[in-house]
């Protein structure tokens, strides 16, 4: 479209901006020019989303800005990368969440500044070209190697037992990617090609797709996470810096979903409306038992990470039943969730950073002294509820129109999270933020800083707009959406 | 205009949000409550404009979203309803902006206060002014949250924030319900917009839906659905038992929000739903008789209430409960119009409860009240008038529209009309009752309270008063100016589409019943007046005599210790035994850990292996010689 690899551009000028930053040598006064790069490296590659995205057609349905280059010469393998309405929102989600991050670094990360830096650049770098790969082969490399950064961020900054934390996350996703591999492989001798763009449709016969569903099922269903594949989650999140939560909440979980919806859905249609079912009845014990689980949480980190575990069921919820009301609303509902779970995980970081603390009941009354953080924390809880004019609710209620298409006892499940969302999110907003403060370690705390402002008011902005114009996010999502749907339709029709 | 009706409040609130820390607090009072007052004006102005015949007018703002073909507007929809809502809500709402002036003038967070009466008001305005289900959903949820921040304004109060999550958890419970019923309706009619809905709703009087694997009449099942979302809301038998725990907020709030303006919300949705729920049978006899309790089962908790609050919130839940059970018989004009009369005594009795308060240093037991007339005959004054007019004294507004009601009971033919029109003169019995219990406890009498307190007891500032005299005028003079319109003559020209008429019931009731109600709101009031005027010693050895039934009413039926044993005590241990048992015994206990734990001890027996004894490596080369050898010459 573009002579410009716009793309291309966008996936590795956070690896420019890492290159320059080995060049700097690590001394204390060069500590904020790396920080500085750093940042100054994410805001442009957010700038770059933004004009990808105001350059994007929402009338075409197929890939965008598709740069292929043969990777090599014998095999079907080529550098292909594209962008479409469903991966356009997970790519600027995944570059509007990093700047915030590195901000939200700037002062709690004191050792290892450097490597911590290169990190998150690398992470983006691999974000975004999983989001955009259009071959299979390469979506594999970069899906994998995203989990690199990430365990070292959770095992080298995380808290005490990240160990053990980043122990089970390996243990979980081990047997989804092993799994995920072979059936690449199938799939390759089947078809003899890697392109994700041509493999939508419904090539596989029916036993073999089962099997390959099955087979992706397994890394989808760790990486979003179901039930009961979750327990890992809750523990990445506490282990993780307040800014690998973030980006853990933010976009690790949409993996998962975007996954579901790009294989699952647009390659196994019939496999998928054979496992609707198990879905469902996952996603709907996800709903209701994490909520309640949540509420019994001590720890704030780990309340928000089950409260994650239970938006993704009704993203599940969505993506399954296949109309484009569940679908849209799936796809809002993870751009809202990466949005509102990454301002709550920062929101968070916020009273760790100055207490050393999650645990609820150490604090109390906090309105007291932070009015300001009081009312920017009540706009993302509202969003977390899911209150009309928020983020949240868009998303939830085309779930909930969806899934009456469905069937009942799923809208039921899925509509269940009106009530039990609000039971933890407005219980933990009481403990910590009402009342008088009582512990006198409170006494002192300070409200918000203008750094950490810059971080969460344009989260909030964003809470308040996806809730009142979700239009501009649902039009670019709209054909491409349609598209799925139709092969799903036209598959299971016979 | 309409627009400047709905979004000046909004501005009111954005002002007070972004810059009121900057300016004295004073500009952001003045500036939220003349926004109210112009609201109010421009909300008679186009009030008067639907008086007589008049088109139903949409404004289309901007499309809110689509996703198929599910498309929701942000518009407004002006008909009859729409502004009777509007004068409703406005005016209650300038007398009570006016009001928290004086009210609040001790407190330190003025700004905060009035920019949530300001929010509340905007929500509400979205709610009754929409025009399909889902902006409707937006106000009702919007009003909610202003509730919630309202009820726990004074947030270093345990008690407050608890009635304040209280207030949003039941009132979620109501909205599952309604966003499952407009899910319904979408999935039904193909459209939430109102005269989608309306024009088709005929169609489908016959049809029926399967749901949870039964077979249900689908206009009643979604009908029942939507209800549900407007019995959370409106405080019904049930869920009801938020309203009185949300008496915990300021009073200007319980004037506004849970007396005269969000609480009938729910009748609202019902007559605003009416061409639906008219084909809804089932679920019209269950509206009927869900409202008729309520109107009771409040009223004989008001009796025993000492809290002033409380009495008049419990009254509140009574008279909502009037309200549905004439929407569940179809008269949804006299609903309609009982609601706006309400929203105007009912406000003006709240905020006279307020001065009283204010006056009295903040005591809202009455039983530290009396003689209080001499103090502040104003307040009294208008405690009175009312008093006069939720009890239904003639020609006050309350008597139109209260009589309107029993009327059409009497005149439906069912069995449910007539167990809901005796319930009706047994209710108005009991709200004479308390109502003239109230009275006296606070105003007249010997005073019961400390002479201190009593001393200082003080007439409210003028700002204070001049909402009181407003709403007072509307208490005394809606029923009489505006009855012809909504339940007389003129009701065909002024209602015209904007809610189903049934044909022609005005006939008067017999003398005989309209002897037996007024004998009986009258004996109510001589049996206040006998108990708590005359002979002082009767509350107590009634107290005594009739103890059970006196526990009851006092102890509210014991309905939220039942909750609470059934509900929330359940609820929390459920969820610690998913999180200890569910999460960390099964899924990691057999999951990640057991399987690391298989692995270490198959390690630990592997390792034994390697013991470093050439003797014990040679004996496993000969034994794995053996099985190889084995193999190799059986198969």
């Amino acid at each position: 479209m573009t002579d410009i690899p716009l793309l291309s551009l966008t996936i590795f000028l956070p690896l420019l901006g890492a290159l320059v930053i080995l060049l700097i040598k690590e001394d204390e006064n060069s500590l904020s020019n790396i920080k500085k790069v750093a940042l100054w490296t994410s805001i442009g590659v957010f700038l770059l989303s933004l004009f990808i995205w105001l350059q994007f057609d929402s009338k075409n349905a197929g890939y965008q800005f598709v740069e292929k280059v043969k990777w090599f010469n014998d095999f079907n393998f080529y550098y292909h990368i594209g962008i479409d309405g469903i991966s356009l929102f997970m790519v600027i989600l995944s570059t509007f969440l990093t700047p915030l991050c590195i901000l939200a670094s700037w002062e709690s990360i004191k050792k290892r500044v450097k490597e911590y830096m290169l990190a998150f650049l690398f992470l983006e770098t691999v974000m975004i070209g999983m989001f955009v790969s259009v071959d299979v082969l390469l979506f594999y490399i970069f899906f994998e190697a995203v989990l690199i950064p990430m365990y070292l961020i959770i095992g080298i900054w995380g808290g005490e037992r990240r160990i053990y934390a980043s122990f089970k996350f390996f243990l979980y996703t081990l047997l989804g990617s092993v799994l995920m591999l072979i059936a690449i492989v199938v799939i390759y001798q089947l078809t003899d090609s890697m392109s994700i763009a041509e493999l939508q449709g419904n090539f596989f016969p029916r036993n073999i797709q089962l099997y390959l569903w099955l087979a992706f099922f397994a890394s989808f269903a760790v990486k979003i996470p179901m039930w009961p594949f979750h327990t890992w989650l809750p523990d990445a999140h506490v282990e993780a810096p307040t800014a690998g939560s973030v980006i853990l909440a933010g976009v690790l979980l949409k993996m998962g979903g975007y996954g579901f919806i790009r294989f699952s859905l647009g390659m196994f249609p019939e496999a998928s409306e054979y496992f609707s079912p198990l879905i469902m009845i996952l996603s709907i014990i996800a709903v209701i038992y994490t909520s309640l689980v949540a509420l019994a949480q001590t720890d704030i980190k780990k309340l928000i990470a089950y409260s994650s575990v239970a938006h993704m069921g009704l993203v599940t919820i969505g993506i399954f039943v296949v109309n484009s009301q569940g679908l849209e609303g799936a796809m809002v509902q993870m751009i809202s969730h990466g949005v509102v779970s990454g301002a709550l995980f920062l929101c968070v970081g916020v009273i760790y950073d100055r207490m050393h603390t999650r645990d609820i009941n150490f604090y109390g009354g906090l309105v007291n002294r932070m009015p300001i953080y009081a009312t920017v924390f009540m706009i993302f809880m509202l969003g977390s509820v899911g209150l009309p004019g928020t983020s949240g609710f868009v998303g939830e209620f085309l779930v909930i129109i969806g899934a009456f298409k469905y069937s009942s006892i799923v809208v039921i499940g899925a509509a269940s999270g009106i009530v039990l969302s609000a039971v933890y999110m407005l219980y933990l907003y009481k403990r910590i933020i009402f009342g008088v403060i009582e512990n006198e370690k409170l006494n002192e705390i300070l409200d918000l800083n203008l750094r950490e402002k810059t971080i969460l008011i344009p989260l909030a902005i964003a809470v308040i707009i996806i809730g009142i114009l979700p239009n501009i996010f649902i039009e670019p999502m709209r054909l491409p959406i349609e598209l799925i749907i139709s092969n799903y339709e036209l598959a299971n029709a016979k | 205009m309409a627009q400047f009706i709905i979004f000046l409040p909004l501005i009111g609130f954005l002002f007070c949000f972004f810059f009121g820390k900057y300016f004295n607090f004073k500009i952001s009072q003045i500036l939220t409550t003349s926004f109210l007052f112009i609201s109010t004006i421009l909300s008679w102005i186009l009030f008067f404009s639907y008086l007589g015949e008049k088109e139903i007018e949409v404004i289309q703002i901007f499309n809110w979203f689509t996703s198929g073909n599910f498309i929701v507007d942000w518009s407004i929809r002006l008909d009859s309803l729409t502004t009777t809502m509007f004068i409703v809500v406005c005016s209650v709402s300038a007398c009570v902006h006016l009001y928290s002036i004086g009210y609040m003038n001790e407190d330190p967070s003025k700004v905060r206060f009035m920019g949530y009466l300001s929010l509340f008001t905007f929500f509400m305005l979205m709610l009754v002014s929409s025009n399909n289900l889902l902006q409707m959903f937006f106000g009702w949820e919007g009003v909610g949250l202003a509730s919630y921040l309202l009820i726990g304004f004074w947030y270093h109060k345990p008690s407050a924030n608890n009635a304040a999550i209280k207030a949003f958890l039941v009132n979620r419970i109501g909205d599952f319900g309604y966003a499952l019923g407009i899910a319904g309706v979408f999935f039904i009619f193909g459209s939430i917009e109102f005269d989608v809905i309306f024009n088709n709703a005929e169609n489908f009087k016959d049809h029926s839906i399967p749901f949870l694997g039964l077979t249900f009449s689908t206009i009643d099942l979604l009908c029942f659905l939507l209800f549900i979302g407007a019995m959370g809301k409106s405080a019904q038998l049930g869920l009801h038992t938020w309203l009185p725990d949300a008496m915990e907020g300021p009073t200007p709030v319980s004037a506004l929000i849970h007396a005269a303006t969000m609480v009938t919300a729910g009748v609202f949705l019902v007559a605003r739903m009416s061409p639906l729920f008219e084909y809804a049978i089932v679920t019209n006899l269950f509206i009927t008789f869900i409202g008729a309790s309520t109107a009771i089962f409040a009223a004989t908790i008001a009796l025993t209430q000492n809290d002033i609050k409380r009495v008049i919130a419990y009254s509140t839940c009574s008279q909502l409960g009037y309200m549905f059970f004439a929407a569940g018989l179809g008269a949804y004009n006299a609903s309609i119009f009982h609601l706006m009369t309400h929203g105007f005594f009912k406000a003006l009795l709240f905020l006279s409860a307020g001065s009283v308060i204010h006056a009295m240093h903040h005591e809202q037991d009455m039983r530290k009240m009396g003689g209080l007339f001499k103090k502040i005959p104003f307040t009294g004054t208008m405690m009175w008038i009312g008093s006069l007019a939720i009890i239904g004294f003639p020609y006050f507004s309350g008597y139109y529209s209260k009589e309107s009601i029993l009327e059409n009971a009497y005149y439906s033919n069912s069995s449910m009309a007539t167990f809901a029109y005796s319930i009706g003169i047994l209710t108005a019995l009991l709200t004479a009752f308390y109502s003239w219990r109230l009275l006296l406890m606070t105003f007249h009498g010997k005073t019961r309270s400390d002479s201190k307190t009593f001393d200082y007891a003080h007439e409210s500032p003028l700002v204070m008063t001049l909402p009181l005299a407003l709403l007072a005028c509307g208490s005394i003079f809606s029923g009489m100016f505006f009855a012809d319109y909504y339940i007389g003559k003129m009701q065909y020209v002024f209602w015209g589409e904007a809610l189903v008429l049934h044909e022609d019931k005005h006939h008067y009731l017999p003398f005989i019943q309209t002897l037996i109600i007024k004998s009986s709101v009258a004996m109510g009031v001589m049996l206040a007046a006998l108990i708590y005027f005359y002979k002082n010693h009767l509350p107590k050895n009634l107290a005594h005599n009739l103890d059970p039934l006196y526990s009851i009413s006092l102890n509210k039926w014991y309905v939220d210790e039942l909750y609470n044993s059934i509900f929330i005590k359940p609820y929390f241990l459920i969820a610690n035994f998913f999180w200890k048992r569910g999460d960390e015994k099964i899924i990691d206990g057999y999951g990640p850990n057991g399987i690391s734990k298989i692995f270490a001890l198959f390690s630990s027996y592997l390792s034994r292996f390697q013991s470093g004894y050439l003797y014990h490596y040679a004996f496993t080369m000969l034994g794995g010689l053996v099985i190889i050898l084995t193999w190799f010459i059986y198969y």
